[in-house]
């Protein structure tokens, strides 16, 4: 769907980006994760044509990527507003043409998405008369509206409550399953592992990670176990394990290579303990993230 | 450039800016205001002189009560009581003050000095009316002890006009009241372009801001360039301009008829049939009615034809040079106004300068500095409608029309340059270190 080849962009006193390359497996839901300052919003305007790439290429659906993709893209920026005074529908509708639209065909649109929402009868207010979560919903369908290959999420999800998060959610899987590929750009981890099949991390304009959210919590698993039980546990026989914590009737170890997790569980079935739960530790997104960040940027 | 882009842009610069209230009741207010003012100061003009002041007026010389003559302000009641007397009379309040005049020591002294005693200073123009009329009276008073006659004085008195007459004898001819009409008309067109650059451009600026602190900006920009969304407002905001200015003209001149007809003026003096040439070369000899109707057959004897399209064309080219301007410098200062201040200077600066040639230009419309301004770009939206009336040399119009659309798209291209960086920029102060290399490198 998308490759960035080599991009570079610099600004006047500082590197944003830095001959970053990934593939965007073409219908995923893409995390772009990085801290604040990374360059993924740079990147973001490279990838919707707001800014060109100093140097390197991106490529749309095999093609290089030029102004005629605008229309097959859509873009919910993290700092995202609307025109105070205008009414909705007449800004939605607006917004619409200006990705080429007929107002004909935008108007049909625009109506069944807020039949969806059902929010019909905020079509004459004007958007100032909204709430923020309100406008939130706005933005979403002012993105979505012409059906576009490509959507990117920017923090998707501030400033709305949970019930209206949900919601969205729910609509972005949707338009996933039914073939959009999907950027997402999140400090969230929890919804990175959430929403997410594919992520590259970016930091300090340089792509560090990147790869399927499967592979990678596999790839930094460090072979933790976790087990927790009913009653009293025997007080021996455990010297192959290296215990990391037990307490409250939770046991977390290490298992050391060439013992697989079956082999363990049967002992612990053997020696009589009351199993209530058994599961591996993988990394979370949140510990990885840290984690290769902090690897990744040289000490100050 | 997407063509359709620009067109969407403008239609909803120009539909949400005419519907909105602000707009509809500014445009409907300013005739009305200048309407009221234009009544209001009338009315304050014939109120301020109805009291009438009662003077006691001691005079020594016992001359100035056959010749110092009451008028509509000034009600003077001749005394021979000691001062002190008509004092305690004034502090009764039975008087305004008293005037006294001192004895003179012969005819001929031509300096007096009274004294004028009260509790209630006068106004300058009452008191400037009393000191006219007290000059009047012993100038008859003189007139008649040196045994001259009215009559005599009269042909003392000579009126000389300067009447300007064309080498050519075919060239067109003017009276002298010409060059008083076109300054007027000149002045009035220049500072009328002085505020359409200034209203519109700070509207456009106000505009641009407003797009880059709503965070709207970067929706759009993900659908259409920077250029486009910078033509296409500046196009709307003239659109705008233009309605705003076509209602005014239209509404404005209806507007003073009635309020001439209501304060019942006779406009019939103003349709004055065809005036002889004889007639115009001597404007002394005329009465009040004629002289209006001389004045509406010169503004009628304007090159008109010519004259309208140029100002359109000087709205236009004046507007779209500074408000692609204001606009650069609106996208480069966001949310912070302080700082669009310091940043505006330079545009705010060559229009005052601009502003300031103009009002030279009416005094001399064809001296060198004049004559460079209202070809030069920058200044010429501002000065040359104000000497258009003059009838410049046709070269220099075409020189400042090729030039000016030479500036607008120089200074366009230059300020979408800065726009499009600045636009996108949030949270930073912007140097004009930065912003030269911006035009620099784009």
């Amino acid at each position: 769907m998308l490759k960035i080849d080599q991009v570079t962009k610099q600004y006047s006193n500082h590197l944003a980006v830095d001959r970053v390359s990934f593939e965007m497996p073409t219908g995923s839901i893409m995390g772009l994760l990085g801290p604040n300052g990374a360059g993924k919003t740079t990147l973001i305007r490279m990838i919707t044509t707001i800014t060109m790439p100093d140097s390197g290429q991106i490529y749309f659906g095999g093609e290089p990527l030029s102004r005629k993709h605008i229309s097959q893209t859509g873009y919910m920026p993290e700092e995202r507003g609307l025109y105070k005074k205008m009414k909705v529908g007449h800004h939605l509708i607006y917004l619409a043409q200006l990705k080429g639209f007929s107002k004909r065909d935008a108007k049909k649109e625009i109506q069944k998405w807020m039949e969806k929402f059902d929010i019909m009868d905020w079509w004459d207010k004007k958007v100032q008369d909204l709430s923020k979560g309100m406008q939130q919903k706005i933005q979403f369908i002012s993105t979505v509206v012409h059906r576009p290959k490509l959507l990117i999420f920017d923090e998707p999800f501030s400033g709305l409550d949970p019930i209206n998060t949900n919601l969205i959610k729910d609509e972005i899987s949707q338009l996933h399953k039914e073939g959009a590929s999907i950027i997402f750009s999140t400090h969230r981890m929890e919804q990175v592992e959430e929403i997410c099949e594919y992520v590259v991390l970016i930091n300090q304009g340089k792509n560090i990670l990147e790869g399927y959210v499967k592979d990678i919590k596999q790839g930094f698993k460090q072979n933790h176990f976790e087990m927790t039980y009913n009653g009293t546990m025997p007080n021996a026989g455990f010297s192959h394990l290296d215990i990391i914590s037990h307490e409250q009737q939770r046991l977390v170890f290490h298992l050391p290579k060439g013992i697989n997790s079956n082999q363990i569980l049967q002992e612990f079935i053997q020696k009589g303990i009351d199993i209530q739960s058994f599961r591996e530790i993988l990394p979370t997104f949140n510990e990885i993230f840290i984690n290769q960040v902090e690897q990744n940027t040289p000490a100050l | 450039m997407n063509v359709t882009n620009v067109k969407l842009i403008l239609s909803r610069e120009y539909f949400t800016r005419i519907t909105s209230k602000s707009f509809i009741w500014g445009t409907i207010l300013t005739p009305i205001g200048i309407g009221l003012l234009m009544f209001v100061s009338g009315w304050i003009m014939t109120q301020s002189n109805s009291q009438v002041l009662k003077i006691a007026v001691l005079d020594e010389n016992h001359v100035l009560e056959h010749y110092l003559e009451d008028s509509k302000t000034f009600d003077f009641v001749f005394r021979d009581a000691p001062l002190d007397t008509l004092k305690e009379a004034t502090k009764n309040e039975e008087y305004k003050g008293v005037l006294f005049v001192p004895k003179l020591d012969s005819i001929q002294e031509s300096e007096i000095n009274t004294l004028y005693f009260t509790d209630k200073q006068m106004g300058l123009e009452t008191s400037e009316s009393l000191k006219s009329r007290i000059n009047q009276a012993f100038r008859k008073y003189k007139m008649k002890s040196f045994h001259v006659d009215q009559k005599t004085l009269e042909l003392l008195k000579s009126n000389v006009s300067i009447n300007p007459e064309p080498l050519d004898p075919n060239g067109k001819d003017r009276s002298s009241v010409t060059s008083i009409v076109s300054a007027a008309i000149g002045g009035l067109m220049g500072f009328i372009m002085y505020l359409v650059v200034f209203v519109y451009g700070m509207m456009m600026m106000r505009s641009v801001m407003e797009e880059k602190t709503n965070r709207i900006v970067e929706v759009i920009m993900s659908s259409v360039k920077p250029i486009e969304l910078m033509i296409g407002k500046i196009l709307g905001v003239g659109a705008v301009g233009l309605t705003q200015l076509a209602f005014w003209i239209i509404v404005i001149p209806i507007m003073l008829l009635v309020i001439n007809f209501v304060a019942g003026t006779d406009l019939s003096m103003m349709q004055n049939p065809a005036l002889s040439p004889e007639m115009l070369n001597h404007p002394e000899a005329l009465t009040q009615a004629e002289k209006i109707g001389q004045i509406t057959h010169e503004i009628l004897s304007l090159n008109w034809g010519l004259i309208l399209p140029l100002f359109v064309f000087y709205f236009l080219g004046g507007f779209f040079l500074y408000s692609s301007l204001f606009a650069a410098v609106g996208s480069a200062v966001g949310d912070d106004v302080g700082e669009s201040q310091s940043l505006t200077l330079p545009i705010v600066l060559p229009v005052i300068i601009a502003m300031y040639i103009m009002m030279a230009a009416l005094r001399d419309p064809n001296s060198t500095l004049v004559v460079w301004a209202s070809m030069f770009p920058l200044f010429s939206p501002i000065v040359m409608p104000a000497r258009l009336a003059y009838d410049p040399p046709m070269w220099q119009i075409g020189v400042s029309v090729v030039g000016l659309i030479l500036g607008v798209w120089f200074f366009a291209w230059l300020s979408a340059r800065i726009y499009r960086m600045g636009i996108l920029l949030y949270g930073k102060k912007i140097s004009y270190k930065e912003l030269a290399k911006w035009m620099m490198k784009g």
